[in-house]
């Protein structure tokens, strides 16, 4: 039982964005991936990226609250970097008769899907910064990304007070709207 | 501004960061002006995706910094801990690396020897139809002793110990005993000997001959020769249509042989138009074979094949016949030869066509 506690801790700990918590499961789990999508035709590189989408998907998870895991995160972890590594193997139009490994698994179809969502979604925010420039892209991503107060930002960016950054901020703010929505509309379309 | 200023007022009002007396004054007017609501609910979802965004973002940067930190401390090693491939690979180097040698001089080996027989071959893309006739000097003369005991009919035409070096065919174009023949056959013959389907054997004597258009004629110089009444079959100056069919006569063995097959094109071996092409299996004895069309008319003299393709073979067209003719002519005293242009067997059925030409086929030996 202490073991369960445990995870539960840890996944507490993730929710929270807790650096210890995310440091173990690291260090728990990222072997046992690598060695999945090494040995089923990956690279180091992929077992990477599809290491740390699995954790954000635990993230996710673990942050909405109603998150019951009724298996071991290390099932978990592995059901959702297999799926995960299946579908891009598909994308990739590499056929895998059976990708070895463990036997136990747990269905997490719900969780790729959403993860693919979030991960498109991630793009065009992406996307549409690229597009953005500087100083705009760095003003935004310090408000909503990194969450500085205006005081600040505007000491940071060089602008005389909090007001001025602000409108500043605003202005950027529309531009990407903009650019978002512009996008959104056609990847909808 | 006023823009500016209205999102500023949505977003407050979303992060509830509004006062009270604001906030109800800003809900009458999401209220009353839908454009107004429009722009909240946007912005909501807009704020929401930036949210994610950059949660993700943050959640990222810290996944790699972990990562980052987790393989400068040694913890996780970025190899494949478990690839039996690679585990498999370092336990047996030596022996990889001696399989990897001898797979190395094997495939070097093979490949000189690919190189060096293909080369042969490769350079010899038409093969001359001319036969080696390959007949044990020994054998050849107790053959010809045996015969001499048997029966006193058969007077050797050559000396006891000779033993051909080619062979090929030749057929007659005039009843007194004029052969053509390929140039290829009889070049490097001191003695030319022509044997009919009934194994008699007359001496010859080559009075032409031309290795460009690969022509010779042979005159029969034997008082054993009885001249022919006439020829059953004519030559045809203007050769043949495509698809026709042909057949031909020739002594690749000691026997005649009879063989069939039609005309594939105009022309010979890279559009050469001395040649034209037939489809018909031929093989080396076969040179200087007439080819006739249906109605027993030659049309033309086998004399090369190639050798990559399957059943692709040459012959020299009738026309180049007249014209060698025309061109003996000129400088022997056989003025008096007259081809013969029409073909006395045209509407006999095959069997009976080849019953009158066979005769008139020989097999050309060069001693």
């Amino acid at each position: 039982m202490k073991s369960e506690l445990n995870e539960n801790a840890l996944l507490e700990g993730l929710a929270q964005n807790d650096r210890l918590a995310i440091e173990t499961l690291y260090r728990q789990h990222y072997k046992m991936v690598q060695a999945l999508i090494i040995n089923n035709q990956g690279t180091i590189d992929d077992a990477r990226d599809i290491f740390q989408e699995t954790m954000i998907v635990l993230y996710e998870k673990a942050k909405s609250g109603n998150f019951e895991l009724n298996c071991q995160i290390k099932t978990y972890v592995y059901s959702v970097s297999r799926r995960l590594w299946l579908k891009r193997l598909q994308q990739l139009q590499k056929y895998v008769p059976n990708v070895n490994g463990m036997d136990e698994i747990v269905p997490v179809e719900e969780e790729v899907e959403l993860a693919e969502q979030r991960n498109a979604d991630f793009q065009l925010m992406e996307k549409a910064m690229m597009n953005l420039g500087e100083p705009c892209k760095s003003l935004l991503e310090a408000f909503y990304v990194q969450k500085k107060s205006m005081t600040e930002i505007a000491g940071n960016f060089g602008y005389t007070n909090a007001d001025n950054a602000k409108n500043q901020k605003y202005k950027c703010l529309m531009r990407l709207k903009k650019i978002f929505f512009a996008q959104y509309k056609n990847e909808s379309a | 501004m006023e823009e500016l200023q209205m999102l500023d007022a949505v977003e407050r009002y979303i992060r509830g960061q509004m006062n009270s007396q604001e906030k109800e004054y800003f809900e009458q007017l999401r209220k009353s002006n839908p454009e107004v609501d429009q722009l909240v609910v946007a912005h909501t979802m807009f704020l929401n995706q930036l949210n994610k965004y950059g949660e993700q973002k943050n959640f990222k940067a810290v996944l790699n910094e972990v990562h980052h930190d987790l393989v400068e401390a040694g913890e996780i090693k970025e190899k494949a801990p478990q690839a039996k491939v690679f585990d498999l690979f370092r336990r047996n180097k030596k022996v990889w690396a001696v399989a990897a040698c001898i797979a190395g001089v094997t495939a070097l080996a093979i490949a000189g020897m690919v190189s060096y027989y293909t080369q042969k071959t490769n350079t010899l893309v038409l093969e001359n139809l001319s036969r080696q006739i390959k007949q044990d000097m020994a054998k050849t003369k107790r053959e010809v002793r045996n015969e001499l005991n048997d029966t006193k009919k058969a007077i050797p035409k050559i000396p006891e110990t000779a033993v051909p070096i080619s062979g090929g065919t030749g057929f007659l174009i005039d009843v007194k005993g004029f052969i053509v023949t390929n140039a290829h056959v009889v070049n490097d013959a001191t003695n030319v000997v022509v044997q009919n389907n009934k194994q008699q054997e007359y001496r010859a004597k080559t009075v032409y001959i031309n290795p460009v258009t690969d022509i010779a004629i042979l005159k029969i110089v034997d008082e054993d020769f009885k001249s022919f009444p006439s020829l059953p079959y004519g030559i045809k100056k203007t050769g043949a249509d495509l698809g026709e069919q042909l057949f031909t006569l020739g002594y690749p063995r000691d026997e005649i042989v009879y063989n069939e097959g039609y005309m594939s094109a105009k022309t010979g071996y890279k559009g050469d138009t001395m040649y034209c092409q037939i489809g018909i299996s031929a093989n080396p004895g076969n040179s200087g074979g007439p080819v006739f069309n249906k109605n027993g008319e030659v049309i033309g003299m086998i004399n090369t094949r190639q050798l990559q393709a399957e059943g692709v073979v040459f012959a020299v067209t009738a026309k180049n016949i007249f014209r060698s003719l025309e061109d003996a002519r000129k400088d022997t005293a056989f003025g008096n030869v007259k081809l013969n242009s029409n073909s006395s067997i045209k509407n006999l059925d095959r069997t009976q066509q080849v019953k009158k030409i066979e005769d008139c086929v020989f097999m050309v030996k060069s001693y």
